[in-house]
């Protein structure tokens, strides 16, 4: 095969197919941008939830977690933990949340464990929300199922 | 070995080795934690050890690609190199900031971390893969911009041949799309959006543009085919890789929130993906078919060949295994994707530097004609290990990936929760565990192989 293709040809494939590969990758992007804020609600993007989204960071939660299949593999998803653990209500998603980090690490042992971050509760409030926005996403509908 | 300063690649190597000893050694620390969960906690909870796994990968990576840039580029320019100097004085920064970077997310608590690097002036840790504090993504750019000006102004200086541009414009690539790191947005969806233009656009774009140059370099050494032929190879793959990679990177837009366009493009853009790495077999194996010559160093090119047909496997095989959309939407984030990623990155960025270096430090110790006989047996023996070992580890990954889409995700009623599933898979990150032993084994044998006494 490679016989009929000479060295200058294979040179303007390279440029040529690169050039075009970023050419459409540019404008989808550009497109992509503009489209995000509906599809992701940036319009619910409070100062909690960007607090929120900080202490996601800064306690390298998803170095353990996926969010929207995206993070480590150790623990479970959490882009929908507002569905799965707080039944798609606030005011007991933020109940069971303080719970849950306060009660870490469980004393289970052999269990996966999760380490004690010593939040204050307006922070696990900010957490919260931060995660509510994420659930309500339009994220193509997944994970397939609650159990992410 | 030509030019002097080509000797500067030495410690690159070694060091990288070093950082890949401990990179292996904490993927065994995880792969107990997935079966012992509270093994070694609260000293080096899960989330650290992975991160300190992932980032010496990430560093021991660029590492092994400066030492083989360092040590190719004076012999393809046909001069020495334009500042041996800053090679040496960006080698011990780079060094010196790892290794207080890792050290760091050992000693404190990650968020301590934060607060100790100044994180909220301008926060861009906690990111997966770019967790390294701001200051130390500054020193990155400061390292990657004196490297590219050093190669740069030695490759405009002498003699131009397609590998080292290509090698420059991977490079180039490599500091541009580092760039993005920087950018955190509010919106989890635009940040997502823009850190695959960093982890994307390096490993399934320029980082290939790389390894094609390196590998090119090598096969010319060995197999003195002629450049020409050589040369036109390397742009068929790379633009094979460049034209599906780059709208490829599309396959990660399918479930984060970014427009439904994405299934479609992504899906069919990364679809032609294995293609490239199908080549680079073709080409690997041809261009040793043909040679002209009969090198002594007969390991180089069993490396890589290997480096080839894994990153075929890998990042071919692997990723398409579950790169369309309506696939995808059950294996998204499962162990299916960690198969994968350490299958590619195996195959392609690890086996690479065991390429370039069993070529180039016999040459930096005195050894024109490779290794002898006896050192060559025992690499032989590590490369068996290893690509057996990490063959184990990928394929025990797949089966637990496999069971999770069958346990948790596919059941409408009655679908096992994440925890409940991870306790069924338990027995095969066992096995995954003894293969990652035999992997670490296989490199200690790589390692002895350094050592092995020449026959007078």
């Amino acid at each position: 095969m490679s016989e009929r293709i000479t060295k200058s040809m294979a040179r303007n494939i390279y440029f040529g197919g690169s050039l075009f590969a970023i050419l459409v990758f540019v404008g989808l992007s550009v497109d992509t941008v503009q489209k995000v804020p509906k599809l992701s609600h940036a319009e619910n993007i409070t100062e909690s939830v960007a607090r929120g989204k900080n202490l996601w960071e800064v306690n390298n939660c998803v170095g353990c977690h996926t969010i929207m299949g995206e993070g480590a593999y150790y623990a479970p998803e959490l882009a929908n933990v507002f569905n799965r653990r707080g039944n798609s209500d606030e005011a007991s998603f933020k109940a069971y949340l303080n719970g849950w980090m306060a009660a870490q690490p469980l004393d289970e042992p052999g269990r996966r464990k999760m380490p004690q971050f010593h939040l204050s509760e307006s922070q696990v409030n900010d957490l919260a929300n931060f995660l509510i926005w994420t659930s309500k996403i339009d994220d193509n509908e997944w994970p397939p199922n609650i159990e992410g | 070995m030509k030019y002097s300063s080509q000797m500067v690649a030495k410690k690159y190597f070694i060091f990288m080795l070093i950082l890949l000893a401990g990179e292996v050694l904490f993927g065994l620390i995880l792969g107990t934690q997935y079966i012992a969960g509270d093994f070694l906690f609260p000293e080096i909870p899960f989330n650290v050890a992975r991160m300190v796994h992932t980032n010496l990968l990430i560093v021991l990576i660029l590492f092994g690609f400066m030492g083989a840039t360092y040590y190719l580029v004076p012999e393809e320019s046909e001069r020495e190199l334009w500042s041996p100097l800053l090679a040496n004085i960006t080698f011990w920064i780079f060094a010196v900031a790892g290794v207080t970077t890792i050290l760091g997310y050992l000693l404190v608590p990650y968020a301590t971390l934060a607060e100790l690097t100044y994180n909220n002036l301008l926060p861009t840790m906690g990111r997966e893969f770019l967790e390294q504090p701001t200051i130390t993504k500054i020193g990155i750019v400061i390292v990657a911009l004196s490297f590219v000006l050093n190669v740069g102004m030695t490759i405009l200086k002498g003699r131009r041949t397609v590998i080292t541009v290509v090698l420059i414009t991977g490079l180039l690539g490599l500091a541009v799309f580092f760039l993005f790191a920087f950018y955190v947005p509010d919106n989890l969806v635009l940040d997502k959006f823009f850190w695959w233009y960093v982890v994307h656009l390096w490993v399934e774009g320029v980082w290939e543009l790389i390894i094609g140059a390196i590998l090119s370099f090598v096969l010319i050494k060995v197999t003195g085919v002629d450049r020409e032929h050589i040369d036109k190879w390397l742009y068929l793959i790379i633009a094979m890789t460049l034209i599906s990679g780059i709208v490829g990177t599309g396959h990660h837009y399918f479930y984060i929130g970014t427009p439904s366009y994405w299934l479609w493009i992504g899906s069919i853009a990364s679809a032609v993906e294995p293609l490239p790495f199908f080549l680079m077999i073709l080409y690997a194996f041809s261009m040793s078919k043909q040679r002209r010559i009969e090198h002594e160093n007969k390991i180089v090119l069993t490396w890589a060949k290997g480096t080839a047909v894994m990153s075929f496997l890998g990042a071919g095989v692997l990723g398409f295994l579950h790169t369309l959309a309506p696939v995808n939407f059950f294996t998204h984030g499962t162990q299916l994707t960690a198969a994968h990623g350490h299958l590619s990155f195996f195959g392609a960025y690890i086996m690479i530097q065991f390429t370039i270096i069993s070529y180039a430090m016999p040459i930096m110790r005195g050894r024109p004609h490779g290794n002898g006989a006896k050192a060559q047996k025992v690499e032989r023996a590590s490369f068996w290990m290893m690509v057996i070992g990490m063959l184990g580890v990928t394929s025990a990954l797949v089966i637990a990936g496999t069971m999770q889409v069958f346990l948790q995700r596919l059941p409408d009623v009655g679908a096992l929760s994440f925890m409940a599933t991870q306790a069924e898979i338990v027995p095969v990150y066992m096995v995954r565990l003894v293969f990652g032993l035999m992997t670490f084994l296989g490199l200690l044998t790589y390692f002895y192989s350094f050592f092995v006494k020449e026959e007078a």
